[in-house]
């Protein structure tokens, strides 16, 4: 994985609380054994008629969102399942960050470990980034800040050995696999 | 040693390294349940980086989310009843666990099932042990005073390759249940209410510990709904302290300790309890006495009924979206609302007490002739058990669907769906737009009351089918 500094683009918004991960990507798209190629499955249900057409309606098809990174969502994110195909699904679709007053336990750490960046701010902000949808962002990880046209920044919180790895492109396997010798004298206390 | 929680005793004891600011705590599994939708990827990870499986031993591995119900006699039937993908899928997980040498509960084993109805079954879920699984309703053997949630495939993998996992530790929220169930009222109802009274989101950074007079009182199988469904509030984790009901169900099991290992296990667990002077980060108190059955209005499990009670009204974009998905209107109840499918079954309400209460019902009665029953066994072994107790002749004879066991029409992943825009009144744990087909909408609710509305054809209050003095 390619370390992450930054994700600058405008946002999407999609003012909902609890979009469950069933949203995200529907459980018949599960069948699949690889992580590529989700993208095209994201939101299905709420990106189109059940005739395949386009649903004008739905915020993602509009051509104000073709280029977003940056999807401003609803309390509670990624509610719902564990799948990771739900992370892989936002990523293949190219979004890179997604902003939220609460995001749900699973989702952000699935998102955490694929590069997506999982930002939460508090309700006021939060409010002012629904009221302003399109508008150029850049989420900075090494600042762990949101910065809005003008320069105003939002601080957001995120797991610092999290942070560390994403910026430095490190994976956490490769971690945990470092510590083979304590794994190894763990087990031999059990027996 | 301060007082301590039970999930605090679990937690402590599996610290292989602890948790400092610049890192998170590695966690040991002693117990990691594998099925074929989330693990693929992860064994493609440890094939692309030259890995094997670290501990084989600790896995459980079966087939349950994409394969079919209906019988097959061997995999080579699963391409004629199979969707491709699904088909490939299973047989992909075969290929998996021969060449990491872990094995699988397969087609034939007699023991394939749903995961979280099999761990316990088998006798590998046990008190104190940390379990994971790529599946969020790994929750469930928090029944069992372990310390059980779901994870992504990455950390499938990170599993897969060093029996460990990176993990900060979760804050502590006890619910305490007082007051004894009513006839006709079951540990789904109750789960709903939490849910319902929480919210979706109100576990969220949690471990749930179901404390209180009203838990001691539950068998297993009501413990195993109730902790299942943890997770739909957002918590990762519900736990149960083990007691005597716990060790009873464990003891015999082909998994469980023998002869003096289970003397030893039985001592450890014993202490695994939360003590008397123990903190939790938050507290939150329901007395059931007068809990009715609950259903599900809207299209999350946190938007919650009494079956007598009506749909709220709303503002939010989201709760009015909700009930115009579910097509149902603010300040009229669910009763009475025309069904057009039941589905019984699920790792919530799956086993063999839950087939029991639909036979109750279902004994001596006809499916509404509009609605389709579907039942589906938590396992193989759950299906036998109910064939020998004639339960199988029950359904059939009432006009239902007698299946093979898996995930089925919980999830919608091989061929049992319910119709766009059709209405379904499932005993299963998500009520998600399209959860259980494109289109389709979901009322959660009981098994009593699933079989209720299959009879009636309605949402039915199951208490209308049962005699006033009956205890289900």
């Amino acid at each position: 994985m390619n370390g992450i500094k930054q994700v600058r683009s405008r946002t999407v918004v999609m003012p909902i609380d609890d979009i469950d991960t069933d949203q995200i990507i529907p459980a018949r798209f599960l069948t699949t054994t690889t992580k590529t190629g989700l993208g095209k499955s994201l939101f299905t249900d709420w990106r189109y008629h059940p005739d395949g057409t386009t649903r004008d309606d739905f915020v993602l098809n509009s051509p104000d969102a073709e280029g977003a990174a940056v999807l401003v969502a609803g309390r509670n994110f990624g509610c719902g399942s564990s799948r990771e195909h739900a992370p892989w699904a936002l990523l293949d679709f190219g979004i890179r960050a997604v902003i939220s007053t609460e995001i749900a336990d699973i989702f952000r750490n699935n998102a955490l470990k694929n590069g997506l960046l999982p930002v939460i701010v508090g309700a006021d902000d939060h409010r002012w980034l629904v009221e302003h949808p399109g508008i150029e962002v850049t989420v900075d990880l090494e600042t762990q800040s949101v910065v809005l046209p003008g320069g105003r920044r939002i601080g957001f919180p995120i797991d610092g050995f999290s942070r560390y790895c994403l910026l430095h492109g490190l994976d956490q396997l490769g971690f945990l696999l470092e510590n083979e010798p304590a794994i190894r004298a763990f087990e031999q206390r059990l027996i | 040693m301060a007082a301590r929680t039970l999930f605090a005793k679990v937690w402590d004891a599996h610290i292989v390294s602890p948790e400092s600011d610049a890192r998170p705590a590695i966690l040991y599994v002693d117990l990691h349940l594998i099925h074929e939708v989330t693990s693929p990827q992860a064994f493609a990870e440890l094939r692309a980086r030259a890995l094997s499986v670290r501990r084989p031993d600790l896995c459980l591995a079966t087939l349950d989310h994409s394969t079919p119900t209906v019988p097959i006699a061997s995999l080579k039937d699963l391409a004629v009843v199979s969707e491709p993908a699904a088909a490939k899928q299973v047989l992909q997980m075969e290929q998996n666990c021969r060449d990491f040498g872990i094995e699988l509960r397969s087609f034939g084993s007699g023991e394939r099932g749903i995961v979280h109805v099999i761990g316990p079954e088998l006798g590998a879920t046990q008190p104190g042990k940390t379990i994971v699984c790529g599946d969020s309703h790994t929750s469930t053997h928090g029944a069992f005073g372990a310390l059980a949630f779901g994870i992504g495939t990455t950390e499938v993998g990170h599993v897969l390759a060093t029996q460990c996992l990176l993990q900060r530790k979760p804050r502590t929220l006890a619910v305490i249940l007082t007051g004894t169930l009513s006839a006709g009222v079951t540990a789904k109802d109750v789960i709903l209410k939490i849910i319902g009274t929480i919210g979706v989101a109100g576990g969220n950074g949690h471990v749930i510990e179901y404390r209180g007079s009203t838990v001691a009182g539950l068998t297993m199988e009501e413990r195993m709904t109730i902790c299942n469904m943890s997770i739909e509030a957002g918590a990762r984790a519900g736990m149960i302290g083990p007691d005597d009901v716990t060790y009873e169900y464990v003891a015999g099991r082909p998994l469980a300790p023998r002869g003096s290992a289970w003397d030893d296990a039985l001592e450890r667990w014993r202490a695994l309890g939360t003590d008397a002077e123990a903190k939790f980060d938050q507290s939150v108190s329901i007395d059931v006495s007068r809990l009715k059955p609950m259903v599900t209005f809207g299209t999350n499990p946190g938007m919650v009924v009494a079956i007598d009670e009506s749909v709220p009204a709303g503002d939010d974009p989201a709760f009015r979206k909700a009930l115009a998905y579910m097509q149902v209107d603010a300040g009229k109840p669910l009763k009475d609302k025309l069904v057009d499918v039941v589905f019984i079954g699920s790792c919530t309400n799956g086993r063999i007490s839950d087939l029991r209460q639909a036979a109750e019902i279902l004994r001596g009665r006809r499916v509404a002739k509009h609605v389709r029953l579907l039942v589906v066994p938590g396992s193989q072994q759950v299906k036998r058990a109910a064939e020998a107790e004639g339960i199988d002749e029950i359904v059939k004879a009432a006009g239902g669907e007698w299946r093979e066991s898996g995930c089925s029409m919980c999830i919608g992943m091989n061929g049992d769906t319910a119709g766009r825009g059709q209405l379904s009144v499932s005993t299963s744990n998500r009520n998600f737009e399209g959860r259980q087909g494109s289109g389709a909408r979901t009322i959660l609710a009981s098994p009593l009351t699933a079989a209720a509305s299959a009879v009636t054809g309605k949402v039915t209050d199951p208490r209308e089918l049962m005699g006033s003095s009956r205890r289900v």
